[in-house]
C-alpha cells in the first residue's frame, strides 16, 4: 500500500470540507438539512463552465494556460462571478421556497421541499447540458513527486491552497466581523438574537450567499480535478453530511476537519476494498458518529 | 378501444403498486412523523428478496429457489421489514433530520450492494425471468393485464383495510400522539421509540411488498429501478394525496402516476427520439416543481388528514365503562 491515498484523500477532503462549511452554516442558522446543497455545487461548476466558455469565445487570441496549471485566467474570472451567481441562486431558492415554508415553522417540511428542489435542480442541469461529463480543460497534467512515493498535480496543489485560503477567510469572517458574530448568535439562539437587535433576515441572506459561494468554489475544484456532471454535487451529498455532522453542526473548523477525515477515509477505503463501495464509506462514518458522539468533534448542540 | 382498456389496466397495476408504497410511507410519515428518504432502498430489498425466492435456479448467482409467488411476496415483506427494523433500531432515536440523512444513506448503500454483489443480485444486469402471475395468459395482453389488475387490486385493498384499521386502533392513536407530542405520549407510559420502530418496520414491510408486486408484474429488475427519483415520486404522491390520510395515499399515487404518464406521452410527442433522455429530465423537473407548489399552496394535499378519534368519543362525552 503506497501513501498516494493520503494526497488524493487530502484533495478530495478539502473539496468536501469546503462544501460542508456551507452545509453546516445553513444547517445551524436556518435549522434544516438542506438537500439542495449538493446541487448548488453542480450549478456552481456549470455557471463557471458557461461563463468561462463565453469569455473564451469573446477573446480573439489563443489562450495559454496559467503557469503550470491546466486552466487559463477565464476560468478564474468565471469562477469568481459564478460564486456570486450561485449565492444568488441560493437566495432565489430561499425567496420562492424555503423562506415561505420557514414562516410556517415546520423544519421537516423544509427538508421535504429541499429534497424535491434538489431533484428538480439537477434534472434541470441534465436537461440543459445532458448527463455527459465535461471538463474545464483538456490539458493533461503531469503529477510530480513530493516524497514518500506521493505524486500530486499542480492543479491539486492549487486547489489545496485555495481551500486553505477560503477556510481561513471564513474563520476570520465568523470570529472577527460584525455579521459573523451575528451569524453565530442566530445559530445559537434566534429569538435571543432578535431581541438584542440583530437583523435576522440579513443574517439569513448572508448565510445563503456564503453557502452558495462556497458550494460553487467546491464545484469548480471538483470540476478541475475530476469532471463536471449534473450529478457531481448530489453524489457528494452523503460525504458532505458526514463531514458536517462529524465536525459538529455549525462549526467551520469542524466541517473542514470532517471533510479531510471523510476524504482520506474514502481514499484509503478505495485502495483497500476497491472503488465500488466508495459512497458507502462516508455513510459508515456518518452512522458511527451519530451512534458514538452525535454532537461531532467540535459541536456543542445535540 | 380494447387497447385502451388494456392500457388502463396496465396503468392501474403500476399506480396501485405505488399506492402500496405510499400506504407504507403514510404509516411512517403520515401517522408517526418519521421522515424516511430511503423508500427506494426498502422497495429494492423487497423486489430482490422475492426475485431470489421465486426465480428458477441460476448458475451465475446465489439462489433461484423456485418457490411460489406468494412465498416470494411474504418473503419480501419479511426481508424489507427486517431491514427496516435494523435501520430503525440504530437511527430512530436520532433527531428527525438525522433520520432523513441516514435513510438517504441506507438507500444509497442498498443500491450499491445491488449493483456490486454480482453473485447475489446479478449486479448491473439485474435479475430476469421473475415469474409473472397469470403467466399462462401472457398471450392475450388484455386478459393478462385485467387478471393482474384484479390481483394487485385485491392486495392493495387488503393493505388499505389493514392500515386503515390500524390507524383507528389504539395503536394508531399512540403513533399520532407521539408525532404530535412525544413527551406527553411518554408521560402516559408509551415508549415512543418502541412504537416508532413498529411503525417503521410495518411501513418498510409494505414497501417491500410493493417492490415485489412490481418486480413480478414486470418480470425483470435492475439496480437502476431503485434510484432516489423513486423515493421522490412516492413522496410527491403522498404529499399530493394528503399525508396522514390512507385514502389520500392511494388517490395521490393514482393522480401523480397519471400526471407522470401523461407528461411522458407529451414529452415523447414533442421531443425527437434523440432528445428523449433530456425530455425525461424535464419530466422530473415538472414533478419537483409540483411538489414544491403543493407544499406552498396546499400543504394538506388533495384529501388531507381527517380527525380520527376513539369511537367512544364520537358516540358522546361519556367514557367507556
Amino acid at each position: 500500500m503506497t501513501l498516494q491515498f493520503l494526497a488524493d484523500g487530502l484533495v478530495m477532503g478539502a473539496m468536501t470540507g469546503l462544501g460542508a462549511i456551507g452545509l453546516t452554516l445553513t444547517y445551524s442558522i436556518l435549522r434544516f438539512a438542506n438537500f439542495t446543497h449538493g446541487d448548488l455545487i453542480s450549478w456552481g461548476a456549470y455557471f463557471t463552465l458557461v461563463l468561462a466558455t463565453l469569455i473564451g469565445a469573446a477573446l480573439t487570441h489563443d489562450l495559454q494556460p496559467l503557469g503550470p496549471f491546466s486552466f487559463g485566467w477565464p476560468v478564474v474570472v468565471a469562477g469568481v462571478l459564478a460564486m456570486l451567481l450561485t449565492g444568488l441562486l441560493a437566495l432565489l431558492l430561499d425567496y420562492v421556497l424555503f423562506g415561505r415554508l420557514r414562516r410556517r415553522g415546520n423544519a421537516i417540511v423544509m427538508v421535504i421541499a429541499s429534497f424535491g428542489a434538489s431533484l428538480a435542480l439537477r434534472s434541470l442541469l441534465e436537461f440543459m447540458f445532458t448527463s455527459e461529463p465535461t471538463y474545464f480543460s483538456r490539458e493533461l497534467q503531469i503529477a510530480f513527486p513530493v516524497g514518500a512515493g506521493i505524486r500530486i498535480t499542480p492543479d491539486q496543489l492549487c486547489m489545496l491552497g485555495l481551500a486553505g485560503v477560503l477556510v481561513v477567510a471564513m474563520h476570520l469572517l465568523l470570529t472577527r466581523s460584525h455579521i459573523g458574530r451575528a451569524m453565530r448568535a442566530v445559530s445559537e439562539n434566534p429569538a435571543l438574537a432578535r431581541v438584542v437587535g440583530i437583523d435576522v433576515a440579513a443574517v439569513i441572506r448572508t448565510t445563503w450567499l456564503i453557502g452558495g459561494a462556497l458550494a460553487c468554489a467546491a464545484g469548480v475544484m471538483l470540476g478541475l480535478t475530476v469532471q463536471i456532471r449534473p450529478y457531481m454535487g448530489f453524489d457528494l451529498l452523503l460525504p458532505l453530511f458526514a463531514a458536517a455532522i462529524l465536525g459538529g453542526i455549525g462549526s467551520v473548523p469542524g466541517a473542514i476537519a470532517g471533510g479531510l477525515i471523510v476524504g482520506i477515509a474514502e481514499s484509503a477505503g478505495v485502495q483497500l476494498i476497491g472503488a465500488n463501495y466508495r459512497a458507502a464509506i462516508a455513510f459508515l462514518l456518518l452512522i458511527a458518529v451519530l451512534l458514538v458522539k452525535p454532537t461531532g468533534l467540535f459541536g456543542v448542540r445535540d | 378501444m380494447l387497447d385502451l382498456v388494456g392500457y388502463g389496466a396496465f396503468f392501474l397495476v403500476t399506480a396501485l403498486s405505488y399506492a402500496i408504497i405510499c400506504l407504507g410511507l403514510n404509516i411512517q410519515w403520515g401517522q408517526t412523523g418519521l421522515f424516511n428518504v430511503g423508500v427506494a432502498g426498502f422497495v429494492a430489498v423487497g423486489a430482490y428478496t422475492s426475485a431470489l425466492l421465486t426465480t428458477p435456479p441460476a448458475a451465475a448467482r446465489f439462489g433461484g429457489f423456485e418457490l411460489p409467488i406468494v412465498a416470494g411476496w411474504i418473503g419480501a415483506m419479511i426481508g424489507a421489514g427486517f431491514c427496516a427494523g435494523l435501520v430503525g433500531a440504530v437511527t430512530l432515536r436520532l433527531r428527525a433530520d438525522y433520520l432523513a440523512i441516514t435513510t438517504f444513506g441506507i438507500a444509497t448503500t442498498i443500491q450499491l450492494v445491488a449493483l456490486n454483489t454480482q453473485g447475489l443480485t446479478g449486479g448491473p444486469f439485474g435479475i430476469g425471468f421473475i415469474p409473472r402471475p397469470f403467466a399462462a395468459l401472457a398471450e392475450r395482453p388484455l386478459a393478462f393485464s385485467t387478471a393482474n389488475l384484479a390481483l394487485v387490486g385485491v392486495v392493495t385493498l387488503i393493505a388499505f383495510v389493514a392500515v386503515e384499521r390500524l390507524a383507528r386502533s389504539p395503536w394508531g392513536r399512540v403513533l399520532r400522539a407521539i408525532r404530535e407530542d412525544e413527551t406527553a405520549a411518554a408521560a402516559l407510559g408509551k415508549n415512543p421509540n418502541l412504537y416508532r420502530l413498529q411503525a417503521f418496520v410495518l411501513g418498510g414491510a409494505l414497501m417491500g411488498l410493493a417492490g415485489a408486486v412490481q418486480a413480478h408484474f414486470i418480470g425483470f429488475i435492475a439496480p437502476d429501478n431503485y434510484v432516489p427519483a423513486l423515493t421522490f415520486q412516492v413522496w410527491a404522491m403522498l404529499i399530493v394525496g394528503g399525508s396522514g390520510n390512507n385514502r389520500g395515499a392511494v388517490v395521490g399515487a393514482v393522480v401523480v402516476w397519471g400526471l407522470w404518464s401523461l407528461t411522458g406521452f407529451a414529452m415523447s410527442a414533442i421531443f425527437p427520439p434523440e432528445q428523449q433522455a433530456r425530455a425525461a429530465a424535464l419530466q422530473i423537473v415538472a414533478i419537483g416543481v409540483m411538489l414544491a407548489v403543493i407544499l406552498l399552496v396546499r400543504p394538506r394535499g388533495l384529501l388531507g388528514e381527517r380527525k380520527t378519534v376513539s369511537r367512544y368519543v364520537e358516540a358522546g362525552d361519556e367514557a367507556p365503562p
